[in-house]
């Protein structure tokens, strides 16, 4: 393998430097968010983003912060983190708080900070890209040059409403991204029992949209393809189909905890060769952007700051029974009693 | 003007005559020029002018960027639209027919009506999905349904369907200025309704209010959208026989006004509920089940239920008049209560 090379244009020691602490702060979320679910504090359905943290770190680089728009499925925890949300409030969410971004109310798979520009957080497979494309043709109908970043899965990729909107994304030229995480399985399902056409990225081209497929476990490529897409996409306003391949190193979800069902130890192990974060490592250290010393360093740091985060998001209250009827709607309450 | 008097320097307000399909054809146009943020979307509604003509005229005045004709896709414009609408848009939803809404259930259920509740408050959908629901002459099975029973039962939605001319008028209007999703239902049979609205621009009609559009004694004949006008005209024959049957039009489903509706009981003792859908769980049973709930000591008779028939839409006429309750059937139900 060639020994890696910084193109010191684009790749500032201090910006891998925050592209390191993004993805551990994620990683490290990530872990605390398990740990949590296994001590009882987090009920339902949680899916994490662990082995994926390059795709939204690179992603999120390119975007602009409180302007463009961002829309995720339910692996969800990772983009209000990046964008800016009160990791705090994002814990307190999953944990089911008062505190939480959505009160409590939506949970793991319902993080939504509306001010920064996320806009959840969606539970039904591909019924969000509609929501998505809908962001978008607001920004195109106030003339804004908002871009809108629509998260889907594999699964996703199969759903027919996704290519109801690809089309309208098309042909009223609005502009978004639909970035398909191809982590391989759609819950327990792998890409090539869910797929016909395993190369997901074509899904855009029987609309004339732009589309193509990258190493979603490079976090330095994964910044700078989406840098170029993005400019693209604003200053045309056309979609684009990003394919970004990458892994779910955990289950589908916290209750997913027999993964032989559908794929093997070994090729976990082959997965996990791929990891991002050591990969940045390594690069940082043929390239002597950082130490050794100073990437423990900063690891256990971010540890402390994510213990921090939970112990501060534990200590939130529970919401008060009243609040059921809070927020149904905008004006009124919904009827009362069993 | 003189202190505590009515203003007799101020002129009434001048009516105008119309119809059903006309006021809410001014009620939109009155609302777009109002208001930059309103839009339309939907199938055949611009260069074709709509299906039922409601929108006749609009794509000239406000071209393709208001008036958006979309491909025949009714989850993925349905959810564009409220995508739009978190972004603070007001987008108004033709449905071609309401029978087409079943393909977008997903994206109103499942997504528009909990967003408010799902965010903790953060996001707002004042969206408006209104179309043409109920059997109109000979469409048959697929083209016919009365689905405001469905809608009504689901919380974070209001569902209202006027009966009157000035009421289709009010209610529109009422529905592009909620902040949250209201679904409009219009009966095809009311279309060419004459009638007469107030000349103002901000004339409402408050939803949740249900109101006694004639006045008896003897029985309460309770229903919404074009039921509403057969209980009138089945008021009007029972008059003859020296029955004061007293009526009582819901128009709002959700929020549903039972004072109004309680109060007509204890009145007259008995009641009658029509509804067009389904007998069967249809939304005249709920009405029904409310009224033995809270009024039971004061009916001197079973609350009597007048429904469309438990069978699919048949094209014959002959057929189709036999599954849509008319004056007959009503009557019917009262020989049993009186």
């Amino acid at each position: 393998m060639a020994k890696a090379k910084l193109d010191h244009k684009v790749e500032s020691p201090a910006l891998i430097e925050d592209f390191y602490r993004q993805m551990l702060l994620i990683r490290h979320f990530e872990e605390k968010c398990n740990f949590a679910y296994r001590q009882g504090k987090v009920g339902g359905y949680m899916h994490v983003y662990i082995g994926m943290e390059a795709t939204a770190v690179g992603i999120n680089h390119a975007l602009r912060p409180g302007w463009d728009y961002v829309m995720a499925a339910y692996r969800d925890h990772p983009q209000p983190l990046l964008m800016g949300a009160d990791p705090v409030s994002v814990m307190a969410e999953i944990m089911g708080r008062k505190g939480g971004l959505s009160k409590g109310k939506g949970g793991s798979m319902h993080i939504y900070d509306i001010e920064r520009g996320f806009f959840g957080g969606w539970g039904i497979v591909g019924g969000h890209t509609a929501l998505g494309t809908g962001l978008a043709f607001a920004a195109k109908y106030r003339g804004e040059d908002r871009v809108t970043v629509c998260y889907l899965g594999d699964g996703a990729a199969n759903a027919g409403v996704f290519f109801e909107v690809m089309n309208m994304a098309s042909l009223w030229d609005l502009p978004i991204i639909y970035v398909i995480e191809n982590n391989e399985f759609a819950m327990g399902t792998r890409l090539e029992y869910h797929a016909s056409d395993t190369e997901l990225w074509k899904r855009g081209l029987p609309f004339g949209i732009e589309s193509e497929r990258i190493d979603g476990m490079d976090v330095l490529q994964v910044a700078k393809d989406a840098a170029r897409i993005v400019e693209r996409v604003r200053s045309t306003s056309r979609p684009c189909v990003l394919e970004v391949m990458n892994y779910r190193f955990a289950g589908h979800g916290a209750a997913d905890n027999d993964r032989r069902l559908y794929r093997t130890a070994e090729e976990e192990e082959a997965a996990y060769q791929r990891d991002p974060l050591p990969r940045l490592e390594r690069v940082m250290l043929e390239t002597n952007a950082m130490t050794r010393e100073k990437m423990e360093a900063i690891d256990e740091e971010i540890k402390a700051q994510v213990d921090k985060i939970y112990e501060a998001a534990d200590a939130i209250p529970f919401p008060d029974p009243a609040e059921v009827y809070a927020d149904v709607y905008t004006d009124m309450e919904p009827e009362k009693g069993h | 003007m003189s202190p505590g008097g009515p203003d007799l320097e101020k002129p009434m307000p001048a009516t105008i005559d119309t119809t059903y399909r006309d006021a809410i054809h001014r009620a939109i146009d009155e609302e777009m020029e109002r208001n930059p943020d309103v839009f339309l979307i939907g199938e055949d509604i611009g260069r074709y002018e709509g299906t039922f003509k409601v929108t006749k005229g609009f794509w000239p005045k406000y071209g393709e960027r208001r008036v958006v004709d979309t491909p025949i896709v009714e989850p993925g414009f349905t959810g564009i639209a409220i995508g739009a609408a978190m972004t603070g848009l007001r987008p108004i939803v033709e449905m071609m027919t309401m029978s087409f809404s079943i393909l977008a259930l997903d994206q109103i259920i499942n997504h528009a009506a909990k967003i408010h509740y799902m965010t903790g408050g953060q996001a707002k959908v004042p969206l408006v999905v209104r179309g043409p629901g109920g059997a109109a002459k000979q469409l048959s099975a697929q083209h016919s349904h009365s689905l405001e029973g469905w809608y009504a039962h689901v919380p974070g939605l209001k569902v209202v369907a006027p009966s009157t001319v000035e009421d289709a008028y009010g209610m529109l209007k009422s529905a592009v200025w909620d902040d949250n999703p209201v679904i409009f239902t219009e009966n095809p049979g009311l279309y060419t309704l004459k009638g007469s609205i107030p000349d103002d621009k901000d004339f409402s009609v408050p939803f949740g209010k249900a109101q006694v559009l004639r006045e008896g004694t003897d029985l309460s004949l309770i229903g919404y959208s074009r039921m509403t006008q057969v209980n009138l005209a089945t008021a009007e024959r029972l008059s003859e026989e020296g029955i004061d049957a007293e009526v009582v039009d819901v128009r709002s489903l959700l929020p549903l006004d039972t004072d109004t509706i309680f109060e007509s009981v204890r009145k007259t003792h008995r009641a009658v509920v029509v509804y067009e859908d389904w007998k069967s769980g249809g939304f005249g049973a709920e009405i029904a089940a409310r009224i033995g709930e809270e009024c039971f000591d004061d009916l001197d008779a079973p609350v009597g239920r007048v429904g469309g028939l438990n069978v699919p839409m048949p094209y014959a006429r002959v057929l189709e008049l036999e599954c849509i309750p008319d004056v007959e059937n009503v009557i019917a139900a009262v020989r049993r209560l009186v």
